[in-house]
C-alpha cells in the first residue's frame, strides 16, 4: 500500500501526540527549573538542589528506599518467576493454555482491591495471624513494615516476570534442547548451557516490567507500608495533591525519568516486542 | 477472537444505549447543580438525597482528607467549579486572607439564629461574615482501656517504650507538631525555630515505637484492636468506641487542640444563593440532629445540643466543661511558618 | 523424573496460592454478614442488594465504563488511521512519530498522569469527565497502533494496487481489502485499550475532578477510610464475568485451526500500579 496521499493519515494522531504525549513531558522538564509555576516562568536549580541536599538527605533517603525496595521486589519476582515460567513451559500445549488463563487472571482485578485485600490478611488481628495463633507458631508482624511493600509488589508484578520469561521459552527451538541432550549434557548443563541464556531476552524484559513499576508505585506503600514508608511515588502524589509545590513535583518526576532510561539501558533486550504483547 | 463486524455492531449498540442514558440524566439542564466538598464521612448519609428533594438542586459531593488537600486543590486551579467548603479555623484564617471566601448573605440563612452564640464569633472570623459553624471537637488520645497499664491521661504515653509498635499517629502535620509542642510546654501555635526542632527531635525519638502514621483508617484499626492507642478527633473517638466497648478517650492534661469546622463558600462560586440554601439546611435542628447522630462531632446547634440525652450532655469527651476548655488551644493561620511545618513533619514520617 | 514432577506441582500449588488468596478472601468478605472485617458474623447475600443501591459505586460504575468505552473507540479511530499512515511515511518522521508513541508505554504512570494534569492546567481545559476522557484515549492509542502495525507489515503491498487496478477507488480498496487484513490487530488493539481504560488507576487519579470518579478512584478512597462490603460484592461479581468472559475466548480459541501451540501470553506491559 505504497500510498503517498495515505501517509496523511497520521497527521491527526501526529497532532495528538505532540498536544498529548510531547508537550506535557516538555512541560514537566520545564516546570521541573521554576519556583512557582503556576503564577510564572523562572529559571531555578532550587528544586534539584532541594532533593540533592546532602545536610538534609530527606529526599535521597526517599529515593534510595524506593529504589532499593524495587531491587529486593524484583530479585525475589525473578527467583520465585522463573521455575514457574519454566514449569508452566514444560506443560503440553492444551493444559497451558488453561493454567495461563488462570494466570492473568488475577490480574484483571483491580489491584487497589487486591492491595486493599492483603491487608485484611496481613494485619495483627488478620487471617494469616489468626490462623497462626490456632496452630500456636509465632505471630507475623509485617504490616506496616518494608517487607509489606515487598510483599505487595511482589504479588503485583510478579505476572510480569513470569509471562516475558514464558514466552521466551515456549519459543525455544526443541530440537537445540534435544542435540545436547542427545551429545551427552546432563539436564542441569543443559539448561544452565542452552535454556538459560536462550531465555535472558525474556529476563530482561521481565526485570524491566517489574522494576519501573516497583520504583515509581505510590499505592501500595501508601496501604501497606503506611506513612513511614513513603517512596518517591508519594513525595510526587504530595506534592501536586497535598503542599501544591508543582515545581518540586515536576522536579522528581524529572527525575523519574532519568531513573528509568537508566533502568533500561542497563538491562537489554527487546522491549519493543514484550511492550506490544498480544492479548491472549 | 470476536470479528471486527462483531466488534463495531457491538461498540455501536453501546454507544447508543450510553447516549440514551446520558441524555436521560442530563437532560433537564435548567437544574441548578451545587459542588460541595467536605471532609470524609463527615455528613449523615441520606442528607443530600433529602436536599434535593425538597429543593430540586443536585449535589455534587466530594471529600477530602486533610485541610491542606482541600486547600490545594482549590487554588491550583481546575476545580472552580466547587461551591461549598467545610474548613477548619486556621484555614478559614488564610482563605479570608487571600480572599478565597464569598460573605455570606445571613437573609438567606435564617438558621444561623440556632447555632449557639458560644461558637460565634470567634477570631478567625470575626462577626461570622464568613462561616457558619458545622461541628466542633477536641484532639486526644483513643485507647484500649484493658490493655493499659496505668490510666492514660498525657501525652507522654504515646512516648511509653511498653506500647513498642502498638501506637498509631496521625498523618497531619498541626495535629502531630502540636501535640509534641504542647508536651513539651509551648503553644500548638509556636512560630519559634528552636520550640519547632525541640517538637520535631521529640516526634523523631517516637518514631520507632510508632506503628502506623494513619489516616481515616485508623479507625477500622482501632475497632479491630491493632493497636493500644490512636491520636485522633473527638467524633472519630465517639464512633470507634461504639462500635469497640473496650476503648476509651481523652483529652491529656497538658492540653490539646479545640477546633471548629465551618461551611464557607467559596468567592468563585457561581451558585452563591444555593450554597447559602444548603448551608441554611444543614443548620435546620432535624438535619444537623441527623449528622450528629452519624458522625458524632460535638454540634454547635443549640437545640440539637438541648434535645441530646443527659448522658451524652455531661459526657466530658463530647462536650467537655470550661475547665477543659481552657487547656486547650485553637489553630491560627501560620503564615510562611506553614512550610516549616510541613518539612519537619515531613522529615519526621520519612526519614 | 516422578519426584521433579510432583515438585513443580506442589510448587504451582504454592504460587497459585498466593495468587488467589487475597481474592478468595475478598469473595468470602462478600458474603459476611458483619460490616467489621475483624470478625465473621454469618452469611448473607445483602452487600448484594446495597450494591445496586448504592449510588455512589454505581454512578462510578457507569463512569468506568462509559469512560472505557469512549475512549477506547476514539482510540480505534485515530490509531487506525494513525497506523496505515505510519506505514506510509518516510523513514525520518515515522521514527520519530514511533518514538512519541512508545512513550507513555515505557514512562512512569506517574510520571504521564502529572504532565497530562499539567497540560490540561496550561490549557485551561477544567479537571472531570472531559479530561479524563482526553487522559485515556491518550494512554490507549498507542496500543491500537502496535497491534495493527505488525498487521500491517505482514500486509502484501501488491494487494492494494490489484484492488486499485482493478478499478476500485482509494477509499473502497481500503475497506475491501486492508481492512479486513488488519482487522484482528484492530479487535486486538480495542480489547486491549479497553481493558487498560478500565484498570487505569495513576492517571485517573491525576486527570479527573471533582464529582467525577473511576471504580478505582472510589475504591482507592473508600480503601484509606475503610472499604465497604458492597465494594467486595462488587468485586466478586467482576471476577465472576472475567473468568467466564476468559473461559468462553479460550475455549473459543481452542478450536482455531492453527491451534494455541505456542501462542504467547498477553503481557500488560503497563501495570495499573505504576
Amino acid at each position: 500500500m505504497n500510498n503517498k496521499k495515505s501517509q496523511w493519515l497520521a497527521l491527526p494522531y501526529a497532532v495528538y501526540a505532540v498536544i498529548f504525549i510531547a508537550a506535557p513531558l516538555l512541560l514537566i522538564v520545564l516546570y521541573s527549573f521554576c519556583t512557582d509555576p503556576q503564577n510564572g516562568i523562572d529559571f531555578t536549580m532550587e528544586n534539584f538542589v532541594r532533593f540533592f541536599d546532602f545536610a538534609n538527605p530527606m529526599y535521597m533517603q526517599v529515593l534510595w528506599r524506593s529504589i532499593y525496595l524495587a531491587i529486593i521486589s524484583t530479585i525475589i519476582c525473578l527467583l520465585l518467576g522463573y521455575p514457574m515460567a519454566y514449569i508452566l513451559s514444560q506443560l503440553s500445549p492444551r493444559v497451558r493454555g488453561v493454567v495461563s488463563v488462570l494466570f492473568i487472571l488475577p490480574m484483571w482485578m483491580n489491584f487497589l482491591l487486591r492491595t486493599y485485600s492483603w491487608m485484611s490478611l496481613l494485619e495483627k488481628t488478620g487471617l494469616i495471624n489468626r490462623l497462626l495463633e490456632a496452630l500456636s507458631l509465632p505471630s507475623l508482624d509485617i504490616m506496616y513494615t518494608q517487607w509489606a511493600v515487598v510483599l505487595g509488589n511482589v504479588y503485583n508484578f510478579l505476572p510480569f516476570m513470569i509471562l516475558p520469561i514464558y514466552n521466551v521459552l515456549i519459543k525455544i527451538d526443541k530440537s537445540v534442547v534435544e542435540a545436547a541432550q542427545d551429545l551427552g549434557a546432563p539436564p542441569y548443563r543443559v539448561f544452565t548451557r542452552v535454556i538459560f541464556p536462550l531465555s535472558l531476552g525474556g529476563v530482561a524484559s521481565g526485570i524491566t516490567m517489574t522494576f519501573m513499576p516497583a520504583v515509581t508505585t505510590f499505592v501500595i506503600s501508601k496501604l501497606l507500608g503506611g506513612g513511614q514508608n513513603t517512596l518517591i511515588g508519594d513525595l510526587i502524589e504530595k506534592q501536586f495533591k497535598v503542599t501544591g509545590n508543582w515545581g518540586f513535583g515536576s522536579a522528581m518526576s524529572v527525575i523519574i525519568m532519568v531513573l528509568i532510561l537508566i533502568a533500561m539501558n542497563i538491562t537489554p533486550g527487546d522491549k519493543e516486542e514484550s511492550a506490544g504483547g498480544t492479548l491472549l | 477472537m470476536l470479528g471486527l463486524k462483531k466488534l463495531v455492531s457491538f461498540a455501536l449498540v453501546c454507544v447508543m444505549v450510553m447516549t440514551l442514558v446520558l441524555s436521560g440524566c442530563g437532560g433537564n439542564s435548567d437544574v441548578t447543580t451545587l459542588y460541595v466538598y467536605n471532609w470524609g464521612d463527615y455528613i449523615a448519609e441520606d442528607v443530600l438525597d433529602m436536599f434535593t428533594e425538597e429543593t430540586g438542586i443536585k449535589v455534587v459531593y466530594d471529600t477530602y482528607e486533610q485541610n491542606e488537600d482541600m486547600y490545594t486543590k482549590i487554588t491550583s486551579g481546575g476545580s472552580s467549579k466547587i461551591d461549598v467548603i467545610f474548613p477548619s479555623e486556621y484555614i478559614i484564617e488564610k482563605m479570608i486572607n487571600e480572599d478565597l471566601l464569598a460573605e455570606i448573605n445571613y437573609d438567606n440563612v435564617p438558621n444561623m439564629a440556632l447555632i449557639d452564640d458560644k461558637y460565634k464569633d470567634q477570631s478567625y472570623d470575626p462577626g461570622n461574615k464568613y462561616s457558619v459553624p458545622y461541628m466542633w471537637g477536641t484532639l486526644g488520645i483513643v485507647y484500649d482501656a484493658t490493655r493499659v497499664s496505668e490510666p492514660i491521661d498525657s501525652w507522654e504515653d504515646l512516648w511509653d517504650p511498653q506500647y513498642k509498635g502498638e501506637i498509631l499517629m496521625w498523618d497531619s502535620m498541626r495535629d502531630s507538631m502540636g501535640l509534641s509542642l504542647k508536651l513539651l510546654g509551648y503553644s500548638m501555635n509556636s512560630t519559634n525555630m528552636d520550640e519547632l526542632t525541640a517538637a520535631r527531635d521529640k516526634l523523631m525519638e517516637q518514631k520507632p515505637l510508632v506503628l502506623n502514621y494513619a489516616g481515616d483508617q485508623m479507625k477500622d484499626n482501632m475497632i479491630a484492636g491493632e493497636a493500644i492507642m490512636a491520636v485522633m478527633y473527638s467524633g472519630d473517638a465517639i464512633t470507634v468506641m461504639d462500635s469497640n466497648e473496650n476503648l476509651d478517650y481523652v483529652v491529656p492534661k497538658e492540653g490539646s487542640n479545640i477546633w471548629f469546622d465551618s461551611m464557607c463558600i467559596l468567592k468563585s462560586s457561581t451558585n452563591k444563593e444555593a450554597a447559602e440554601q444548603f448551608i441554611n439546611f444543614m443548620c435546620r435542628t432535624d438535619i444537623a440532629e441527623m449528622n450528629r447522630a452519624y458522625i458524632n462531632y460535638s454540634t454547635p446547634q443549640r437545640e440539637v445540643y438541648e434535645n441530646l440525652p443527659d448522658e451524652i450532655r455531661n459526657d466530658q469527651r463530647q462536650y467537655p466543661d470550661d475547665s477543659i476548655f481552657e487547656l486547650c488551644e485553637v489553630y491560627e493561620d501560620l503564615g510562611e511558618f506553614t512550610d516549616t511545618y510541613a518539612e519537619f513533619w515531613f522529615q519526621v514520617i520519612a526519614s | 523424573m516422578k519426584l521433579w514432577k510432583r515438585l513443580s506441582y506442589a510448587y504451582s500449588v504454592l504460587i497459585f496460592l498466593f495468587l488467589y488468596a487475597p481474592i478468595v478472601v475478598m469473595i468470602v468478605y462478600s458474603f459476611n454478614a458483619e460490616k467489621s472485617r475483624a470478625k465473621w458474623g454469618g452469611f448473607t447475600l445483602k452487600w448484594y442488594r446495597e450494591l445496586f443501591s448504592n449510588s455512589d459505586i454505581m454512578e462510578a460504575l457507569i463512569t468506568t465504563l462509559t469512560i472505557a468505552l469512549l475512549s477506547s473507540i476514539i482510540a480505534l479511530i485515530i490509531g487506525t488511521a494513525a497506523a496505515v499512515g505510519i506505514a506510509n511515511l518516510r523513514k525520518g518522521p515515522r521514527k520519530w512519530l514511533m518514538n512519541i508513541t512508545y512513550l507513555p508505554m515505557l514512562n512512569a504512570d506517574i510520571v504521564t498522569g502529572v504532565s497530562l494534569l499539567l497540560i490540561f492546567s496550561l490549557m485551561g481545559i477544567e479537571l472531570g469527565y472531559v479530561s479524563l476522557l482526553l487522559a485515556h484515549v491518550t494512554f490507549n492509542i498507542p496500543y491500537v497502533i502496535l497491534s495493527i502495525m505488525p498487521k500491517l507489515r505482514q500486509l502484501d503491498p501488491h494487494l492494494y494496487e490489484a484492488a486499485q487496478d482493478l478499478g476500485a477507488p482509494p477509499v473502497l480498496a481500503f475497506f475491501k481489502v486492508v481492512l479486513p487484513e488488519i482487522s484482528p490487530g484492530i479487535v486486538t488493539g480495542f480489547l486491549l485499550a479497553f481493558t487498560m481504560s478500565i484498570d487505569d488507576f495513576v492517571i485517573s487519579f491525576f486527570t479527573t475532578g471533582s464529582g467525577v470518579s473511576t471504580l478505582a478512584i472510589e475504591i482507592y478512597s473508600m480503601a484509606r477510610r475503610g472499604i465497604k462490603p458492597e465494594i467486595n460484592a462488587l468485586s466478586a461479581i467482576m471476577f465472576l464475568v472475567v473468568l467466564a468472559l476468559l473461559l468462553v475466548i479460550n475455549l473459543r480459541g481452542g478450536k482455531d485451526k492453527k491451534g494455541a501451540e505456542n501462542r504467547p501470553v498477553s503481557v500488560r506491559a503497563r501495570s495499573s500500579a505504576r
